[in-house]
């Protein structure tokens, strides 16, 4: 069984896996943007704000989250069946991650706003 | 022994969830490692690759019920604002700390990164526990694949450990109190 199994598990190509993996990126790209963008202008802050209690965080993380989704499933659909180079998955998944991390650092955040 | 409601939801949000899916990542992370490695693809068996399964998907649960408990319980408690006059911000934590020169950056760098960060976590487990279910032990045969899946782990855990650290030292700073009163046990006196 385990030989099959590992025989099977082998032969899926790596298209679903590389789909996740870059929507993943996008998904933590799309929260440190959204982030940034409702730190740097008000009216984009104010719009962000979908649950009062909870100001614009609601926003930038309910949007970051349905764009994480939406690229996973179009992706997904896109790859399934693809086998794709991972090593430019990898390193645009990693550029995006990168982006996630830095945008959402108040420090940075500042800088690039010149405060 | 009294605990106020929104103390207990603060712990249940730092404690209960976050904490515990900050421990899980020392067993998740040891685990994908080895499971990385040609060695370790071929040791491990199916009810192992099973456990793994679980535990990475109870690391995502975990993780999803750590931000939204703390972005849609918690944190509406932390940024409330109090009524105009008032002296006393003991139950309004973000003017706290605003209130002083001394405490303003706990909220201007920490929770303002916490808020946010913490959310990478669970999009990158996600990803993770998917992947590492998908492909099993075959993980190991594209390579680059087993190498985002582990750098996203790790970001995961980084991202937790910023949130969780601020979370610790914000609620010494400035904790979130009030509500109503739940007695777990009476005391003599």
């Amino acid at each position: 069984m385990s030989m099959s199994q590992t025989r099977s598990n082998a032969e899926i190509p790596n298209g679903p896996g590389g789909a996740a993996i870059l929507a993943a990126g996008i998904g933590c790209a799309a929260m440190g943007v959204l982030a940034f963008a409702g730190d740097a202008s008000a009216p984009i802050g104010k719009a962000l704000i979908f649950y009062n209690p909870t100001g614009a965080l609601s926003g930038v993380t309910t949007l970051a989250i349905i764009l994480w989704l939406v690229s996973w499933f179009v992706l997904n659909r896109l790859w399934r069946t693809e086998t794709v180079e991972m090593v430019k998955v990898n390193m645009a998944s990693f550029a995006l991650l990168a982006v996630g991390f830095l945008l959402t650092f108040p420090p940075y955040m500042d800088l690039l706003q010149g405060k | 022994m009294e605990i106020t409601a929104r103390d207990l939801w603060t712990v249940l949000h730092g404690m209960g969830f976050g904490a515990l899916f900050m421990l899980a990542f020392s067993g998740a992370l040891a685990e994908l490692y080895r499971m990385s490695t040609p060695l370790g693809a071929i040791q491990a068996s199916s009810r192992e690759q099973a456990l793994l399964n679980f535990y990475l998907v109870a690391m995502v649960v975990l993780a999803w019920f750590t931000v939204f408990s703390g972005a849609y319980i918690v944190y509406p408690w932390y940024r409330a604002v109090p009524p105009a006059g008032i002296t006393d911000l003991s139950e309004y934590p973000r003017r706290l700390l605003l209130s002083s020169g001394k405490t303003s950056e706990w909220h201007n760098i920490g929770m303002e990164w916490k808020e946010h960060v913490a959310w990478l976590a669970p999009i990158a487990m996600t990803m993770v526990a998917y992947v590492t279910a998908k492909y099993g032990r075959a993980i190991t045969r594209p390579r680059n694949m087993r190498s985002a899946v582990l750098a996203f782990a790790i970001a995961a855990f980084v991202a937790t450990g910023v949130a969780g650290a601020f979370g610790a030292f914000l609620n010494k700073y400035a904790p979130v109190r009030g509500g109503a009163t739940i007695v777990l046990m009476g005391g003599e006196q």
